[in-house]
This record gives C-alpha cells, sequence and structure tokens, in this order.
C-alpha cells in the first residue's frame, strides 16, 4: 500500500474543472513531484492534501485512511509555502518549534528537536533573528526547517525555490536532497520548473489542464516521454509531422515531409499509415562536415541559419533543403571548439537509428 | 542632518522650507507659544477680576509677581488627584471597552472581500457627519427615563427584583457617550493593521497545527499590536481631556479633569489654577505616550 493514495479525485471551480480524475500513489520516503505549467491544476492538488481544500469526488488516503474527515491542523502533513509565510514576529527558533509546540511535545522535548533542526539547516548561529533579518536562502532553510521539524508523515512543498536567484537556486537544491534523503520524510513537491523537476525528484507526475499525462522517473520521462505533451514540456525537442511506412526488423519506416524517409526505433502500436510525430532531442541530432555523419542511417545536408552559443553548448538551428528546420545541441568539450560551425554553412545533419521516437497523433 | 542639507541645491533647499515651514510655523504659534504663556501664567497669581494679576504694580497692596502657590494647591487637596485618578479610570474603561468592541469589527471588515470593505469604512465614519454635540444630546434622549431604551431596562431589573436606575446623568451614561463618540477612533487603525496581514501566515499556522483559537491568539492578535497601541492612543488621550460629554451626560458628581479645567477658566476665572492643571494633564499624558512608545516600540520593527 502507498502511503499517500490519491484516488480518481477532482475538484471544479464553477465550470473550470482544476483537477479531473487524478489518481496517483506516493510511496514512504519518496520525493514525488507534480510538474506542470501554471494553471494545470498542481496547487490545488497540494492544497487538497494539506486540507486547505476538499475535492469534489474522489478520495485522498494516507496510511490508508480517508484524510476527508481531517481538518488541516489535525493532519500530520506540513507544508513549505512559497512565500515561506514565516511569522514575521517570532525568532527563528520560535518559528520552527511552533509546530512542536502546538502538538503539546514537553519542553524538554521541543528544546532537543529545535536544535537537532537548526544544526541540520546550519542555522543555529541564527536562533535569536527575527526574519527580517535574513537572506532569502536563510528565510527557505527556516520554512524547511519548521516544516520537518514536527516529523510529518509528508512535506508538501509549493513552488519553495521559485523566490531564490538561480545560484541560491542550485545550493538549495542539493541540500533539498540531502535533508529529504537523511530525515527520510516523504516530500511532494510541486514546480513549472522542469529543470527543478527533474534534478530533485525520484518520481514526477507531469500535469497538464488538471490531468496527469505522465507519472515516471525523470531518466524515464525525458527518455521516453509518453504522448506530444510531455514530450514538449519536459527539456527541448525537435517535432516534425511524420506517418509510419512499415514496422518491421526492430524498427519504424517512416515517412517525414520535408526529410523523406527515415528510420526510428519501434513504439508498441505503430501500423502503416498511423499519422503522428517524429520527435527528437536537439543532443541526439549531430552536424558535421565530413563522412562520418554520412555513416548514419538518417542523414540529409542543411545549412546553419542561427547559432546560440551558451558556454558550454552551442544550439544550432539547421535548415534543410525543404525548408524543414532542426535543431541540434553540440557540447563544447574540446579545447579551442568554441563555434565549430558559422551561420551560412552548409553541413550534414544525421542521428542514429535509435534515437528519436514517434508518437502518436 | 547639516550632512544632509549640505548635499542639497539651493532649489532643494527652499522647496524643503517651503513644505515644512507653513506648519512649523503654525506649531510654534499656536501650539509652542500658548504652551509657554500657560507655563508662565501657572506660576502667578489670578486677578482680581479673573484673568492674571500684574507681574509688577505700584500698588502694593495687590497681588503680583510670580509664586507656586497654584502648585502647592494643587497638591494640597486630594480631590485633585482624585479627579485625575477618576479621569484615568474613565479613560482606560473607555479605551478598553472600545478596543473590545472595535477588534472583532475591524477583524471582519479586513476579512470581506475587498469589494465591500470601503463601504464598511465609510460606515464606520458615517457619524461624524454630523455634528458632535447633536449626536451627544440625541444620547440624552436614548438615556432619559421617559425613553423606550431605559423603561425596557428598568422593567427587566423589575423582574430581578431591583428597584428602578437611572441611566442618565450617571457614570454610565458618560462612558457610553465617550465610547461612542471615540469608537471610530478605535476601528480605524485597527482595521488598517489587519488588512495588511498576509492570510498565507494564518494558513501556515493551520497547516502546522495551530486551532483557531491559537492562530488568533499567536499570529492574528501578536501582529496587530502596532494597530492596538495607535488606537488605544487616538481613544485614551481625546478622553482624558473631554468635558462636554461629562457636561452633557454626567451628573454633578461626574467631573473629569477636561471639566475641572473649563472651570477654572470660565467658571471661578482662575487662570494660574487652569494652567496648572493643564500642564499636570499634559505631562501626564506625555508620559503615557513615552511609556507606550517604548512598550509599543519594541514590538514594532516587523511591522
Amino acid at each position: 500500500m502507498a502511503q499517500l493514495e490519491i484516488k480518481n479525485v477532482t475538484r471544479r471551480f464553477g465550470d473550470f474543472v482544476a483537477v479531473d480524475d487524478v489518481s496517483l500513489n506516493i510511496e514512504a520516503g519518496e520525493f514525488f513531484t507534480l510538474l506542470g505549467p501554471s494553471g494545470c491544476g498542481k496547487t490545488t492538488l497540494l492544497r487538497m492534501i494539506a486540507g486547505f481544500d476538499l475535492p469534489d469526488a474522489g478520495q485522498i488516503l494516507l496510511d490508508g485512511k480517508d484524510l476527508a474527515d481531517t481538518p488541516a491542523e489535525k493532519r500530520p502533513v506540513h507544508t513549505v509555502f512559497q512565500s515561506y509565510a514565516l511569522f514575521p514576529h517570532m525568532t527563528v527558533a520560535e518559528n520552527i518549534a511552533f509546530p512542536l509546540k502546538m502538538a503539546r511535545r514537553p519542553p524538554a522535548e521541543i528544546h532537543k528537536m529545535l536544535h537537532e533542526t537548526l544544526e541540520q539547516v546550519h542555522l543555529a548561529d541564527k536562533a535569536a533573528a527575527y526574519p527580517h533579518e535574513l537572506s532569502g536562502g536563510q528565510k527557505q532553510r527556516v520554512a524547511l526547517a519548521r516544516g520537518l521539524v514536527n516529523r510529518p508523515r509528508l512535506l508538501l512543498l509549493d513552488e519553495p525555490l521559485g523566490a531564490l536567484d538561480a545560484k541560491l537556486r542550485e545550493e538549495m537544491q542539493i541540500e533539498l536532497i540531502n535533508l529529504q534523503r537523511d530525515v527520510g520524510v516523504t516530500f511532494v513537491f510541486v514546480t513549472h520548473a522542469q529543470v527543478e523537476a527533474l534534478a530533485l525528484s525520484h518520481r514526477i507526475a507531469v500535469m497538464s489542464q488538471g490531468k496527469v499525462e505522465q507519472v515516471d522517473e525523470p531518466s524515464r520521462l525525458y527518455g521516453f516521454p509518453s504522448n506530444r505533451f510531455v514530450a514538449d514540456f519536459i527539456g527541448h525537442i525537435n517535432m516534425l509531422p511524420a506517418q509510419v511506412i512499415e514496422s518491421a526488423h526492430g524498427h519504424l519506416r517512416l515517412s517525414v515531409p520535408g526529410l523523406g524517409e527515415i528510420l526510428a526505433p519501434p513504439v508498441a502500436g505503430a501500423a502503416a499509415g498511423a499519422q503522428g510525430v517524429f520527435a527528437i532531442r536537439p543532443e541526439q541530432v549531430r552536424i558535421g562536415e565530413h563522412g562520418e555523419i554520412s555513416e548514419l542511417r538518417n542523414h540529409l545536408p542543411g545549412v546553419v541559419t542561427t547559432l546560440l552559443y551558451r558556454g558550454d553548448v552551442t544550439l544550432y538551428k539547421v535548415k534543410f533543403a525543404s525548408g524543414k528546420m532542426i535543431e541540434a545541441l553540440l557540447p563544447n568539450a574540446a579545447a579551442g571548439r568554441a563555434e565549430l560551425f558559422e551561420a551560412g554553412d552548409a553541413v550534414k545533419v544525421g542521428w542514429r537509428h535509435d534515437a528519436g521516437m514517434f508518437l502518436h497523433e | 542632518m547639516s550632512d544632509e542639507s549640505a548635499n542639497l541645491s539651493p532649489a532643494a533647499r527652499l522647496t524643503k522650507w517651503l513644505v515644512s515651514g507653513p506648519p512649523f510655523i503654525f506649531l510654534l504659534l499656536f501650539f509652542v507659544a500658548p504652551s509657554m504663556i500657560m507655563v508662565l501664567a501657572s506660576f502667578r497669581y489670578p486677578g482680581e477680576f479673573g484673568g492674571l494679576a500684574p507681574i509688577a504694580a505700584a500698588d502694593p497692596n495687590i497681588l503680583q509677581g510670580f509664586t507656586l502657590e497654584t502648585y502647592q494647591f494643587f497638591f494640597g487637596d486630594l480631590i485633585y488627584s482624585e479627579i485625575f485618578v477618576k479621569s484615568f479610570l474613565v479613560a482606560t474603561a473607555t479605551t478598553l471597552i472600545c478596543l473590545l468592541l472595535a477588534y472583532p469589527l475591524a477583524l471582519l471588515i479586513a476579512r470581506s472581500p475587498k469589494t465591500s470593505r470601503d463601504l464598511m469604512v465609510l460606515l464606520v465614519i458615517l457619524p461624524f457627519a454630523s455634528n458632535f454635540l447633536i449626536r451627544v444630546y440625541a444620547w440624552m434622549i436614548i438615556l432619559g427615563p421617559q425613553s423606550a431604551f431605559s423603561q425596557l431596562v428598568n422593567s427587566l431589573l423589575a423582574v430581578f427584583g431591583a428597584g428602578p436606575v437611572h441611566l442618565l446623568f450617571s457614570p454610565f451614561a458618560v462612558l457610553v457617550g465617550m465610547v461612542y463618540v471615540h469608537l471610530p477612533f478605535m476601528v480605524l487603525p485597527l482595521y488598517t493593521n489587519l488588512e495588511k496581514h498576509d492570510p498565507a501566515l494564518l494558513d501556515a499556522a493551520q497547516d502546522l497545527g495551530a486551532n483557531a483559537w491559537q492562530r488568533f491568539w499567536r499570529v492574528t492578535f501578536p501582529l496587530s499590536l502596532p494597530g492596538i497601541f495607535s488606537g488605544s492612543a487616538l481613544v485614551f488621550i481625546p478622553v482624558l481631556g473631554m468635558f462636554a460629554i461629562p457636561d452633557i451626560l454626567g451628573g454633578t458628581g461626574d467631573m473629569l479633569i477636561g471639566n475641572l479645567i473649563k472651570e477654572q477658566f470660565l467658571g471661578t476665572r482662575d487662570w494660574p489654577f487652569g494652567s496648572t492643571l493643564s500642564i499636570m494633564l499634559t505631562i501626564a499624558v506625555l508620559l503615557i505616550a513615552w511609556l507606550a512608545a517604548k512598550f509599543g516600540g519594541s514590538r514594532g520593527r516587523y511591522a
């Protein structure tokens, strides 16, 4: 039995269906992420788990027990809010001790748990400070400590890194991973930032328009998206309309208008004549001037139209003779190879026959 | 200060004087100067027919010069200190009753939908649209012995075997009038404070295990302390000096500091003693304001 079971949960606001028949199982000790664009229903779902909102239909079970009649203050579920929501009139120590006091733990125990947690989030020297005296990262750690100190069954995190700058966000991501591993509390993390979701999570549920599109491990979600929405939402991907010619010999033969015939890895249920798209990640596309590309099963000539130099990698936009475009992402690993190609260069574009995928319409 | 003005251009310096000058001069002429006159007056003798006795006169038989007589008089008779204490008690009671009535109202307004808040605030200040004295006289009718309210109270008391009471011209009537007039001064600062509270804080408190009472007592209330302090000051200080309400609604025994001071200037025409009473009141108010700032200031930093 999963620790948190969400069974056919639906929530409507007037005519708008915010959460549409969602079912999810979240295991104990898991770092689970709800990922989706704003308005996809992920925050509504989180608020229902916390107890700030109730489902119109369906059930939410924690350790097998229906939470419907348990008010938010009685649920062993704590939340780290996007705005942190630290109590401005309380010191760091008072903020963190708040849930312990509400749970009426004895003073000696409060003292012990408070100091353990302060150590854990590296805030022992800030115990007497007020929230307005802290930096963004420190506020974030107080919010985390306050959510974790009473050892909830679940910790819900609502876009907690959204307010931090890029460098601090990366540090906090590492701290979050370590903290979650150390305390072993189940994390349910809500974000619209797919990079963050991929970096942090054990499993991710991609949501769109109130529905769950796919639930999978980050690498499977990235490598094997189950539909066009997921493929497009997670990372960058080239998408070209395609039709199946035949499925045989462990691969698919596709007809891609503007590119001709290409080979793609097999996919279940792709019968001859099926319409869809051929999708391939830019880093799977290679470009070169020499024969090495011609050895690949899929290769075509093209012209570099634009390039975006990003330091570690360069993104090339290449145009085929038919006018179709494809993006290729090349690492700038070799010394002195900062810009291998220039705009206007005639190049060969190719990819392995087992790269990319056919996605049904 | 000198560093700041040194960096200003002549035009900016002129603007600064033009903006801050008029109120400064106004306060100098109509607050500082009269206060000085009052301090001086408190050390003089009363004139034979009111006003002040001359500082120096040719006739050695008339009172002249300076004296500490009024202060000796003030501290010599306990009745004045008693009136001070009574006035402070009335002001404290009015402030507490206003606070108890205003807090739920301010909270209700602050938690109402944004669209209806302005209307509710307007309703709170609407009584100001009619004249202060008329509103106080209205209470004379409401509390008068023939009024429906008085008769209702007395028939209720009769059920419990208690004798009829006279509501008007009593400390009760004074308190009712004081609370009624000053309630908006408590509601407005409280509302202004409560309206700024981040609703996420209450969500966080609930999420962390606080029930409705704990959410109020540990989050809303402490965060509203600055509002409570400013509202209390706006009620307490005017009530302390108020003379019209005790005059109209109070009985003969309900004299407060305000009435006493008014009496010295308009009744017995003893200006020096009136000045002394006034100065004592100012000192008392400043003392309270200083204590409030000291107490309130330490809690105001997060607001």
